[in-house]
């Protein structure tokens, strides 16, 4: 199970670091507020569309409570602004924007840069 | 110089000193020696430990805590010896250490009589995790168990014998149940309550002998007569730990426990005690908070301060978890206090509430409350602060109604000293405090900030009254609003969606929300959406809960369960064939659910849109069993097959099954159909249960299974089965308009004012005269059913969205299973 220590130690990367944006999907494959799952090398990332807001955001696949490969299908929404996504599982929810959990004492999470260009979604990475 | 200070025992008043030492001094040394192999645990709550905390939900803080505020703990490690001379201790390790004070925190042990055969195997106490492991352990392998000892934690464990499953008994000395804090008509009513839940009381009985060969068999009584058991949990009382004061010649009391003044000081002033092991005025207290009381007070004389000291401890108690409800406070009996007791006793609905009032009708002066101790915290605070009676003082335990604002009302009489909390000893004036000026507004605040609610929690329901009226006072209007992102109730917001032909989620969010929504209202509208307009759940599938995002149940590791529904229970061999070639072809684990029908668990996301495309061909429809929606209605074989029956029971059950499948609710629907009076079905714990009589059908509601069982409740009785189904519609849209989310509807009732008289006034009397509107309302989305899976294996775009990658056509290969039984099953979290 690499995936997973991959995951967890992996640190998210600064937009200005990124060495790779990796084209992942049309922007219509996903889900409007809400997400998907992207598959690169052998992560799992999570990847919002956060319409209402007009933003996209992305972070690991994996919830650090119990390590399920579950986040993309979680609801996302926001806590005094802050955008969230809410694991489907328990219910932790995590700060898209810094990867910090919100309601509980779980580690971060990574969140990783994401743009769109010309219809697709690219999600940024050091490696 | 930097004191050290050396605690024996890291009970929960061991921990507390901690806490209140470290709070007043950041430097001296704190070391602590702890002979159980964790850190301290609430015991309090020990009993939970059956419902799922594990051992570590009950800790007080993590073995982090302890580092992270600099506090030594040695675990594991008994101290044996105390030597005053040199003010050193020594532990069974052999390890010694220095001291400039010395605190005895060592809790009490279970008292076990000298009985002939106590040494036999099954014979436990109750008061370690270690002694509720070995209980569970041993309560597999047996069916009949008792306790000895029906006082407070008695009670509590056989609650816990039943839970596990066993017949259970309970055995008491005393002519009644809990001797020390009710009379004998309150024990004869509690004795009635907890009959009717399972447990049979023996009182007046004294243990002669227990019995057995090796392990035990039952019990030998003075009369000779005899109760046939295999285990048996003691629960005589506590005897205070003073073994190594007494070795180290300290002062003790003749009947056990450490002789301590009002400033908790032993014969030797560097020595202190505190907790259950000290004996203030005679008195042991087994009880946390007048502990924590004398933990502060030693933490205050450490660090040189002296102005507070031990003056006794209020005993009122209120019992925790045994079903009914128990209270008593102040001097319940008033023995040798002439007063003027008001009794009020309903031996039907099992309630006797007892009132003693002072000579000169001025003051309460305590009683017992059995069966309702809904005025408890309220009478309670009446004794401790001497209020003032009302005119009519019977008027505080008869009439109902209104209850809640009464309370409510009297938190308001209640002086700013009135202690609240009495764990954390905080008073009303230190809670209005922070609300006023600290900017408290929700009871976590309340917790975060004064610790108020953090103990036994026997306090939360005034806190809250507290918490609601101060910040009326303050002009803040409070409502139960669903989140940060809407200011209105579920209600307000049924009323909004239905008025303003409300469709979606973004339009109610736009017109009357404010922020991007989130986890807890986003389900909560997907929900009103479907009860109102019955739509296609998955035209807004990121606002459903996950559950019903996939129209599925989320399991372990991430896969789902399919459940097709099995109206009645009644299935075709031709159907139960189709369901095994199924789930062998995809490899699925099955399973025989609780409510009649057969889950598949193990499918992975993507397989999920074929497996249903199969089940559709051969006639199956979802169950819904994702969804906050009508789940199963339980049948019994009824009158067709059964001798008993007496009506058909089974097409009853798939008539009722077919009309309300897929209706959308703020919490789960279960329904059942009993053919005779027998009731197989257990329609008397679903939400809305028939049970078929020699005239017709008798309709019980508001039953739940789950972790607060609560029987429904009759609401009509033979009626006939088109007034059956007329009032099961009211009923279910009533429930389905009014009830907060996720609300079931046992505690829908359960809050709801007026009661189940209320209830059958709006839906037998047509009180509101709505009667109409929801029979219509009920039709209406009868009419719009569609079963959720058929659309989306119909439409190849509603099809698409269930895959687990989006790039990619292949598998989630963390996915793991493990055999189990001949099946699969998935492999533990976190591994
Ligand atoms: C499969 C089953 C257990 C079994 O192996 O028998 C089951 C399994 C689950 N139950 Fe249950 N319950 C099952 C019968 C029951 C029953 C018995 C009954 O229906 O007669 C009860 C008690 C009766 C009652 O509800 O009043 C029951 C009381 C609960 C509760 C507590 C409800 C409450 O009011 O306290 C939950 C939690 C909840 O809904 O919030 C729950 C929740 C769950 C969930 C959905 C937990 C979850 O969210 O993952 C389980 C998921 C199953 C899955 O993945 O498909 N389950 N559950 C039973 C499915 C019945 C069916 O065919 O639909
Ligand atoms: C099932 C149950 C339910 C209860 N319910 C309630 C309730 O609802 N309300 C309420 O107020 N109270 C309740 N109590 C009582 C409450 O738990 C006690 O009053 C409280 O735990 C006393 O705390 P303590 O620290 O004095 O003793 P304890 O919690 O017993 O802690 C003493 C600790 O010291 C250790 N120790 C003893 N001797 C030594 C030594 N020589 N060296 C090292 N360590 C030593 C012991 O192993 C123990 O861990 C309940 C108790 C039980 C068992
Ligand atoms: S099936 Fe029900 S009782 Fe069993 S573990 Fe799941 S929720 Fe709990
Ligand atoms: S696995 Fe994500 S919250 Fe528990």
């Amino acid at each position: 199970m690499e995936l997973h220590n991959e995951i967890k130690t992996f640190t998210p990367a600064a937009e200005a670091e990124v060495s790779i944006w990796f084209k992942a999907a049309r922007v219509e494959d996903f889900p409007e507020n809400g997400g998907a799952c992207v598959k690169y090398k052998d992560m799992q990332i999570a990847v919002f569309n956060f319409t209402r807001r007009n933003e996209w955001y992305a972070c690991q696949n994996l919830c650090p409570h119990k390590m399920q490969m579950v986040l993309s299908r979680g609801m996302i929404g926001s806590k005094d602004g802050e955008p969230k996504v809410a694991c489907p599982f328990h219910k932790k929810t995590f700060s898209l924007k810094s990867g910090e959990c919100l309601n509980a004492e779980e580690c971060n999470i990574a969140v990783f840069p994401v743009k769109v260009e010309e219809g697709y979604v690219h999600i940024g990475f050091t490696r | 110089m930097k004191k050290r200070i050396i605690v024996v025992g890291n009970g929960m008043v061991g921990y507390k000193f901690c806490e209140k030492l470290r709070n007043r001094s950041t430097t001296v040394d704190i070391v602590v020696y702890g002979e159980e192999p964790r850190p301290a645990y609430d015991r309090v709550h020990l009993s939970s430990y059956f419902s799922g905390s594990t051992a570590e939900d009950l800790l007080m803080a993590p073995a982090e805590w302890y580092t992270d505020n600099n506090i030594v703990l040695h675990t594991g490690e008994l101290v044996t010896e105390i030597n005053r001379i040199d003010k050193t201790i020594r532990t069974h390790t052999g390890r010694s250490d220095k001291y400039d004070y010395l605190v005895l925190a060592t809790g009490s042990s279970a008292f076990v009589p000298a009985i002939e055969g106590v040494e036999r195997h099954g014979v436990f106490v109750y008061r370690t995790i270690e002694d509720l492991v070995q209980i569970t352990e041993y309560a597999k392998k047996v069916k009949r168990g008792a306790v000895m000892g029906g006082g407070l934690l008695g009670l509590e464990a056989a609650k816990a014998l039943l839970d596990l499953g066993l017949e259970t008994h309970v055995v008491e000395f005393a002519p009644r149940l809990m001797p020390r804090q009710i009379d004998d008509a309150g024990s004869d009513i509690l004795a009635g309550k907890l009959s009717q839940l399972g447990i049979t009381i023996h009182t007046g009985k004294s243990t002669k002998k227990i019995e057995g060969n090796g392990k035990l068999e039952g019990l030998l009584f003075a009369d000779d007569t005899k109760l046939d058991i295999e285990m048996l949990v003691i629960s005589a009382g506590i005897r205070p730990r003073d073994e190594l004061a007494k070795a180290t010649l300290l002062n003790v009391h003749p009947r056990g426990g450490i002789v301590v003044d009002d400033y908790m000081r032993t014969t030797d002033e560097s020595i202190f005690a505190i907790g259950e092991a000290a004996v203030h005025n005679n008195m042991v207290y087994g009880l946390v908070a007048p502990g924590y009381d004398m933990a502060d007070i030693v933490a205050r004389q450490v660090t040189g301060d002296s102005s507070k000291s031990f003056t006794g401890f209020d005993m009122s108690t209120k019992l925790k978890l045994i079903g009914v409800d128990v209270g008593s406070f102040g001097d319940p009996f008033c023995d040798a206090t002439p007063h003027i007791p008001i009794v009020f006793k309903n031996k039907h609905k099992g309630t006797y509430k007892r009132i003693n009032i002072s000579e000169d009708g001025k003051y309460l002066l305590g009683g017992i409350l059995i069966g309702d101790a809904g005025q408890y915290n309220i009478l309670h605070q009446m004794v401790m602060n001497k209020m003032p009676l009302p005119e009519n003082p019977e008027t505080l335990i008869v009439g109902g109604g209104g209850k809640a604002n009464d309370e409510a009302a009297g938190v308001k009489g209640l002086p700013d000293t009135a202690q609240i909390c009495s764990c954390e000893n905080i008073t009303k004036g230190a809670i209005v405090e922070q609300v006023t000026s600290c900017g408290a507004r929700t009871i976590d605040d309340l917790k975060k900030s004064t610790k108020a609610c953090t103990g036994c929690g026997g306090c939360t329901p005034m806190v809250n009254d507290l918490l609601k009226i101060t910040l009326e006072s303050l002009g803040h209007t409070v409502k139960k609003t669903l989140c940060e992102h809407f200011n209105y109730t579920r209600q307000e917001l049924y009323d909004i969606i239905k008025v303003k032909g409300i469709k979606s989620y973004d339009q109610l969010l736009n017109t009357h929300g404010a922020g991007d929504g989130c986890e807890v209202c986003k389900p909560a509208v997907a929900s009103l959406l479907a009860s109102i307009w019955n739509d296609v759940i998955l035209k807004e599938d990121t606002i459903q809960d996950s559950n019903d995002r996939f129209l599925a149940n989320i399991q372990r590791g991430g896969t789902y369960s399919v459940v097709p529904r099995i109206a009645g229970g009644e299935i075709t061999p031709q159907k139960l064939s189709a369901i095994g070639r199924i789930a062998e072809k995809y490899n699925l684990y099955t399973k025989i659910t609780g409510g009649q029908r057969i889950d598949m668990f193990g499918a992975r996301v993507d397989q999920l849109p074929d497996i249903w495309e199969e089940l559709i061909a051969e006639g199956f429809e979802s169950g819904h069993a994702y969804g906050k929606s009508l789940r199963t209605i339980k049948s019994c074989v009824g009158s067709t097959w059964c001798r008993y029956g007496v009506q058909d029971s089974v097409s009853f059950a798939v008539f009722v099954e077919e009309r309300y499948k897929g209706l959308r609710a703020p919490h789960k629907l279960k329904g059942a159909v009993s053919g005779c009076i027998r009731e197989c079905a257990e329609a008397q714990s679903k939400d809305f249960g028939i049970i078929a009589t020699e005239k017709g059908w008798n309709l019980y509601v508001c039953g739940n299974g789950g972790a607060r069982p609560q029987h429904a409740k009759l609401l009509v009785a033979d009626v006939d089965t088109d007034t059956c189904i007329k009032y099961i519609d009211r009923f279910l849209m009533f429930y389905i308009r009014t009830a907060d989310p996720l609300t079931r509807t046992a505690t829908w009732l359960n809050k709801m004012e007026g009661g189940l008289e209320y209830l059958y006034d709006v839906v037998v009397n047509d009180s509101l005269g709505i009667g109409e509107e929801l029979e219509r309302d009920m039709a209406a989305l009868i009419a719009n059913y569609h079963c959720e899976w058929k659309k989306v294996v119909e439409d190849p775009k509603l099809r698409a969205k269930f895959k687990h990658f989006i790039n990619s056509e292949e598998e989630d290969a963390t996915i793991q299973y493990v055999d189990m039984r001949g099946q699969k099953a998935p492999i533990d979290w976190n591994k």
